[in-house]
């Protein structure tokens, strides 16, 4: 992906990819506020970030990742329900044959319950007042090494 | 009519700069010195360590505050005494030596018999009043055995589905003499019938009745989110609850205009302040247009704000606030008692101030946050747990919070006189300058068409959302520090990281819920509840007020699920609006 | 990639795969990076297989309820069992080419439909109206088998004419109160469409717009090239109310573009309209390599004064054209 001021120099050209990155509420948790700030900060650093808005199941998170074609997916998840939702979304993953496709999770999750993520198959658990920059890193470095898998 | 009078003469004599209390002399002694010490100042050498120092809302502070920046500020006018109009000090003539705030603890999880027994806890330690949170399951209106369910039961809050866990959840409390606020929304109609309904056939008379429902169905679309119908039928629940309530409950606010959640969701102080008092208004305006004098229901309004850290921007917060719904009461609507023009708050402190590293700090944080709502003046105060970041409250880190608000209570003394920083120059001015931005938001929302049009059309939501991502970059770029997060970043102690935390079994609370419901629908009168589920359909194709069918449908042992069911295919589901 | 493997994919894709269909759209998304050849084969393989799906095009100014509309309009096809596919177009920002993309929060209940597919597609640097990328997705898709095709754009102005020229029904969302939007549409400059939905019926003010807006069309003779005479309908899409009535005057519209063989004539205009799309994009992806590869002297004089834009352009045009060819 090019950086700001190439794009300003290169102008409207209209047939560059971008990353894209699925941006999901999993459960009934409705507070979306670190959601939305990922997402700007993700559509500031030139991605292009689909919401789904709250209140998502994995059905519906794991079926629009792959109808977007997603780099990454994203899961913001603060109502303690984490251990239940986020392993159905990895095993639907791979039912859909789309387990390419990292996931990451942000929220309140307890150190222990992230252990047992990153060993089910999530890519990275973001704790509370993790940089916006390392998110976003971290989500680059994931989406460049999927863009390449697929090559 | 006579000191109006001579304010023009004062204004004249002035050439109409200010219409203050202070002698012209003095202004213009005070202008002199002023410069003189600024001057001085930069010829010492004196820097400031920032470019700038701002207020949350981006309200720039000088280095000096004198009465100067309140010249034009009459005391009668503006900041008068407490109790009486505009309540700048205070609704009470006495507040807190007349009695101390309620201090009301918001708790609940698990299944209503682990809840039964922390509200008792509580109590017994010191907490005053009741206050309930439920699940995302129940704040849904959905049922524990719906899919959406999975994982959710109990975890943010007690499961409440029927008649039946209301009365477990209250088993040996006295209804008649405790107050219980339900932090409850969409269902609230349903969770004040159960309620009721219980209090009523233990023998606890109408009048005795003493509560409040959030019900604040506006805000749900700024903040905290857990609406389920449109806005505009949103808002018709919320002031059926209302009416009802008014009707049949004297000692029950059937509202709390919130701002907490406005706030929590990522405004600013001015927004939270300007968003609550324009929700204020369009629950007013919709009272009235259903024929209620105003003084008929204004006395039982009652309002929620967050307390925040910066302690003197909050206070001056509380202080507008009470001013500007007192005119607004008075001016706009035509309030003549003074009941009508209070605004009684209950105060919480910021949730999302704490942090989750190094959590012990969070006892001072929310020390700070409490002392700015008892030095602004709330009714009744919620003091969060220090471990509020990564769980709910262990009985350890309730206790912890109850002692906060006692220990400032009894040792510090701040209670012993009213609205204490009143005549700072700086507060005073705050005050004035929160207000005027506060007005300007509540404008441009007037010029919409209202609170109601303006969420339609996205306004508060972006506003919103702006906020909370120009905060998170001065936090990124630290032009906003917060203490063991972007400075001052220690080893992470052992302690730090293995701190008990209150667990929650899902699965095991789940099936509980599940297995009392399954009983209830066993043992209840089928056709009883389908007639009434169906008059409540009925009723609210046509318009009518809703609580009386729901109140009937509660005590006939209809579940939340089911009723809210009703309401869903009538009212319709809602998904919030694209925002950028 | 490789023959077979374009081959297995199209077969995959065709067979209902989702994972396969929207990759095949992520490719044809993207025609400069692949081989020329890859986009020749795929494309060959679903155009002979489309020109059957109904486009509607759906346009209206920010906020007035597009995606809630659609959302219902779904939901209606799919009883009827049509499968559904859906583009939500988004502005990139301009500096960073990032997009927010929230078309789908009002279409999520239909995420876990396999009937129903729906792609955000953001505008990506291209400076009004549709990009490449929308008309070869659109083709894809039609090949694919959607019944429906729905394009949302949250545009104006040229990106709504683009929507015109390739869709089969295009249907005008205004809300009430939009006493501008009704005087433009007398004034002719509304972009015409086929049906227009006065949304928010449940405001009182909604049926004053709609007889304005019935007014208007009554008044002017806004008759379409395929002989249909716009109408006018009242929804609340929130409420679900008019939904039906309007999804019938949809149908009444298609069927007579089917009856008057019009129909057809839509499918071969969009793609003559498409090409003219792409060649436009082509050349506007060239204009910096053109401008940057001309005679220094001649941008010298232009920095100066010496010369104005205009003609500096013509020979900067003919030296840099005239020297290719």
């Amino acid at each position: 992906m090019e950086t700001r001021e190439e794009v300003q120099i290169l102008g409207a050209i209209g047939l560059r990819r971008r990353y894209r990155v699925l941006v999901a509420k999993l459960g009934l948790d409705g507070h979306d506020r670190g959601a939305k700030i990922v997402a700007r900060a993700l559509k500031d650093a030139g991605f292009e970030v689909i919401y789904t808005g709250i209140k998502q199941t994995p059905e519906m998170v794991v079926r629009s990742a792959i109808q977007e074609d997603v780099d990454v997916i994203g899961i913001s998840i603060l109502s303690g329900a984490h251990m239940a939702l986020v392993p159905e979304v990895l095993r639907l993953l791979k039912e859909y044959k789309a387990d390419d496709i990292p996931v990451v999770v942000g929220g309140i999750i307890p150190w222990d319950d992230a252990i047992k993520l990153k060993s089910m198959g999530v890519s990275e658990v973001f704790f509370p007042d993790t940089p916006l920059s390392h998110i976003i890193e971290k989500i680059k470095e994931l989406a460049e090494k999927r863009r390449k898998g697929l090559e | 009519m006579k000191s109006f009078k001579l304010y023009l003469t004062v204004v004249i004599f002035i050439k109409g700069r200010y219409l203050g209390d202070y002698s012209e002399d003095f202004i213009q002694a005070l202008a002199r010195a002023l410069k003189e010490w600024h001057d001085e100042m930069v010829r010492a050498g004196y820097k400031d360590r920032l470019n700038m120092f701002l207020t949350d809302s981006g309200i720039e502070i000088k280095t000096v505050y004198t009465p100067l920046d309140i010249a034009s500020t009459s005391y009668f006018e503006k900041i008068g005494l407490p109790g009486q109009y505009p309540f700048t000090r205070g609704i009470h003539y006495n507040m807190y030596r007349g009695k101390i705030w309620t201090i009301r603890q918001f708790s609940g999880f698990g299944t209503p018999e682990d809840t039964n027994k922390r509200l008792k806890y509580l109590v017994e330690h010191g907490e005053t009043g009741l206050s309930i949170a439920f699940d995302e399951v129940t704040l849904l209106g959905l049922d524990p055995d719906h899919p959406l369910a999975i994982g959710e039961v109990g975890v943010e809050g007690v499961s409440v589905a029927s008649l039946w866990d209301m009365d477990v959840l209250f088993k040996d409390i006295d209804m008649g003499k405790i107050t219980t606020n339900m932090t409850i929304n969409p269902p609230a109609p349903v969770m004040l019938s159960f309620y009721v309904a219980v209090a009523r056939s233990r023998g606890v008379p109408d009048h005795m009745i003493g509560g409040t429902t959030q019900n604040d169905q506006l805000k749900e679309f700024i903040g905290q989110k857990t609406y389920v119908f449109p806005p505009r039928p949103a808002l018709k629940i919320g002031v059926d609850v209302i009416e009802w309530s008014i009707k049949n409950l004297p000692k029950w606010n059937p509202i709390s205009i919130s701002g907490y959640h406005i706030y929590e969701a990522g405004a600013t102080p001015v927004q939270e302040l300007a968003f609550t008092l324009a929700d204020g208004i369009e629950y007013v305006r919709e009272m009235i247009r259903r024929g209620y004098d105003v003084d008929s229901f204004a006395p039982r309004l009652s309002f929620f704000f967050v307390a925040g850290i910066n302690i003197f921007e909050h206070v001056a917060k509380f202080r507008a606030a009470r001013r500007m719904w007192a005119k607004i009461m008075r001016d706009w609507f035509g309030a003549k008692k003074a009941r009508s023009m209070w605004l009684r708050f209950h105060a919480q402190t910021s949730g999302v101030e704490l942090r989750a590293i190094e959590p012990y700090n969070n006892i001072i944080r929310v020390t700070l946050q409490a002392l700015a709502a008892i030095l602004g003046g709330a009714q009744s105060l919620h003091t969060n747990a220090f471990d509020e970041a990564l769980a709910l409250p262990t009985e350890f880190s309730a206790k912890l919070a109850l002692r906060t608000q006692q220990i400032i209570a009894y040792e510090s003394g701040v209670a012993d006189t009213v609205d204490p920083l009143a005549g700072s120059y700086y507060i005073e001015w705050l005050t004035d300058k929160i207000e005027e931005e506060a007005w300007k938001i509540i404008d441009r929302i007037e010029n919409m068409g209202g609170m109601l049009e303006a969420i339609e059309k996205g306004y508060p939501q972006r506003e919103i959302t702006e906020s909370a991502y120009r905060r998170q970059r001065e936090i990124e770029e630290m032009r906003r520090i917060i203490v063991g997060v972007n400075a001052f970043k220690g080893e992470i102690l052992e302690n730090e990281v293995k701190i008990p935390l209150l667990e929650i079994d899902e699965p095991s609370v789940r099936a509980h819920q599940i297995a009392r419901l399954r009983k209830l629908k066993s043992s209840r009168d089928q056709a009883k509840v389908n007639t009434t589920l169906t008059e409540l359909e009925r009723a609210s194709s046509r318009g009518e007020n809703i609580v009386p069918y729901i109140y009937n449908a509660a005590i006939s042992l209809a579940t939340l699920g089911e009723i809210m069911g009703v309401l869903r295919n009538v009212y319709g589901e809602w998904s919030e609006p694209i925002i950028y | 990639m490789s023959r077979s493997q374009i081959q297995a994919l199209l077969e995959k894709a065709l067979e209902g795969d989702l994972r396969a269909i929207s990759r095949l759209i992520s490719i044809v998304e993207f025609p400069a990076e692949v081989d020329p050849s890859t986009i020749e084969t795929i494309m060959r393989e679903l155009m002979k297989r489309g020109g059957k799906a109904h486009v509607i095009g759906v346009t209206g100014a920010p906020g007035v309820g597009k995606s809630t509309l659609i959302s219902k309009l779904i939901a209606y096809y799919r009883k009827k069992l049509y499968k559904v596919a859906v583009i939500g177009i988004d502005p990139s920002s301009p500096f960073t080419l990032g997009s927010f993309m929230g078309n789908r929060v009002r279409m999520q209940i239909h995420s876990s439909d396999p009937g129903v597919f729906i792609r955000s597609m953001a505008t990506r640097g291209v400076r009004g109206g549709l990009s490449a990328s929308t008309v070869l997705v659109l083709e894809a898709l039609d090949g694919l088998g959607f019944d429906k095709i729905i394009v949302e754009s949250v545009g104006a102005g040229q990106t709504d004419i683009d929507i015109i020229n390739i869709s089969h029904t295009v249907l005008n969302l205004v809300i009430p109160g939009a006493g501008d939007e009704i005087q433009a549409l007398k004034a002719g400059l509304m972009e015409i469409g086929d049906i227009y939905v006065v949304n928010k019926a449940d405001k009182p003010e909604a049926e004053i717009t709609l007889k304005q807006v019935i007014d208007v069309l009554n008044y002017e003779s806004f008759i379409r090239s395929s002989g249909w005479r716009p109408r006018a309908v009242k929804v609340s899409a929130v409420m679900g109310m008019g939904i039906d009535d309007l999804a019938t005057l949809i149908e009444e519209h298609v069927e007579h573009l089917r009856k008057s063989g019009y129909f057809q004539e839509v499918v071969k205009k969009r793609r003559i309209y498409g090409s003219f799309i792409v060649i436009k994009h082509i050349i506007e992806s060239r204009v910096e390599e053109i401008f940057s590869s001309s005679n220094k002297h001649i941008l010298e004089m232009l920095l100066r004064g010496e010369i104005d834009p205009y003609t500096a352009s013509l020979q900067i045009l003919s030296e840099v054209l005239g020297g290719r060819r």
